[in-house]
């Protein structure tokens, strides 16, 4: 294999990334992790994880992110701030174009996770003015007032609820006629008499002359269009993975997700992919950790057989 | 990431923002914020870079309503970038810092 100023490049400090730099930094090999903003992944915007094993009053998101972080950085991970552009890969060598300059690596793990999906519906001009994606950001600045919630999975739930302190009326809109989130959270949001439930619909427009005022909502089913007087809307609609600048240069799935195999080896040899950016079953942090550490192992193998 | 960043308040944010003779971004932030903590080292880098050309300063919105109140502040971290006493920029959320160093030029 040809010379390259690194073994191993992981791009992203979400806790996939982390571990992968803590794996390969133990592993003793030429490594560097890569974040474009800031390292910890989307779980330093989660209010609180119960389903961690090691913390057994749950931690906060933020916390956790942070301790591995600084696990990661005891353990020497060396870990950059700059956003990868675009890729050049052969088998013998792989060159990441960067926002300030070139690097080049024997292999790379994609561990760039996933972003909120938006609604669409022009909400972006009222990003900061009432919709966010952030509670545990943002509920404080609605302290008796009345927001919308958008989504019915298990970020939705948890995070309505967390709203609910805070805010005196949270109505969940839900596109479905039933939660997607597990059966220990959807039961304590039915008993969180703040959260009034809105079935079959979903947020069709929203108004307001500085910030939020009237969200409109429309029932899928029987097209039925009602306004909604809130200070806010927040979403929890799904995420997208950020592969932007992988292009067409792997496989990805039909909704733009990383497809490897059981050893996280993506469709070009030397390039792993773990954690949300990945098609998977499941995305939580046990997953995404353990992805990481799979990766490394897999990426170990690569530069010993490809020597 | 102390040092080379202001500590603002309600009472402080005239002298020294709006009457500033440089241009200044200003950090509104909490301690409850995740992403806010999460930014703040991106910001403190920058300052070492432009520090002598731009304020850099933050803002607590637990400790001090008014200033984001007035700005309409309603998600954190938001950074408002101040020039001749104006908001001349403003991003919301956890951005990438090639974005933020966009707007820090943007005040040169």
């Amino acid at each position: 294999m040809s010379e390259t100023d690194y073994d191993l490049v992981v791009i992203g400090a979400g806790p996939a990334g982390l571990c992968a730099g803590m794996y390969a930094a133990r592993a003793k090999m030429n490594v560097l992790v890569l974040e474009k903003a800031a390292p910890g992944g989307q779980i330093i915007i989660t209010d609180w994880i119960e389903n961690y094993p090691g913390f057994p009053d749950g931690i906060s998101g933020f916390d956790l992110g942070d301790k591995m972080l600084n696990q990661a950085k005891n353990l020497g991970v060396n870990i950059k701030t700059a956003e990868v552009l675009s890729m050049d890969v052969s088998r013998e060598k792989k060159i990441l174009n960067l926002d300030d300059g070139s690097i080049s690596t024997k292999t790379i793990i994609i561990a760039t996770g996933a972003s909120p999906r938006k609604l669409n519906i022009g909400e972006e001009k009222f990003i900061g003015k009432g919709v966010s994606f952030c509670a545990t950001c943002d509920a404080p600045f609605f302290k008796g007032k009345t927001v919308v919630a958008v989504g019915g999975g298990d970020t939705a739930v948890q995070e309505s609820m967390y709203l609910t302190k805070f805010a005196e009326k949270v109505y969940l809109v839900h596109r479905r006629g039933e939660l997607r989130a597990t059966k220990i959270l959807r039961e304590r949001a039915f008993k969180n008499d703040k959260i009034e439930f809105i079935w079959d619909s979903v947020v069709s427009a929203m108004d307001g002359f500085f910030n939020v005022e009237n969200v409109k909502i429309k029932n899928v089913k029987s097209g039925e269009e009602k306004t909604i007087k809130a200070d806010g809307c927040f979403v929890w609609i799904g995420i997208i993975p950020n592969t932007g600048f992988v292009g067409d240069s792997l496989e990805l799935d039909d909704q733009g997700f990383i497809v490897t195999d059981h050893t996280m080896a993506t469709s070009v040899p030397g390039i792993f992919a773990a954690g949300d950016v990945r098609t998977t079953p499941l995305r939580q942090v046990t997953t995404a950790v353990s992805d990481g550490s799979v990766a490394v192992i897999s990426a170990e193998h690569f530069i010993e057989n490809n020597p | 990431m102390s040092g080379k960043i202001m500590e603002i308040d309600d009472d402080s944010f005239d002298n020294e923002v709006l009457k500033s003779d440089v241009p200044v971004m200003v950090d509104f932030w909490a301690p409850w914020c995740g992403p806010c903590k999460a930014i703040g080292p991106i910001v403190a880098e920058l300052a070492e870079v432009y520090g002598d050309k731009v304020k850099f300063a933050k803002v607590n919105v637990d400790e001090n309503p008014l200033t984001p109140s007035k700005y309409g502040i309603r998600a954190i971290p938001t950074l408002i970038f101040f020039k001749n006493g104006e908001s001349a920029d403003k991003i919301t959320g956890m951005v990438a810092k090639a974005k933020l160093e966009n707007s820090i030029k943007g005040l040169l």
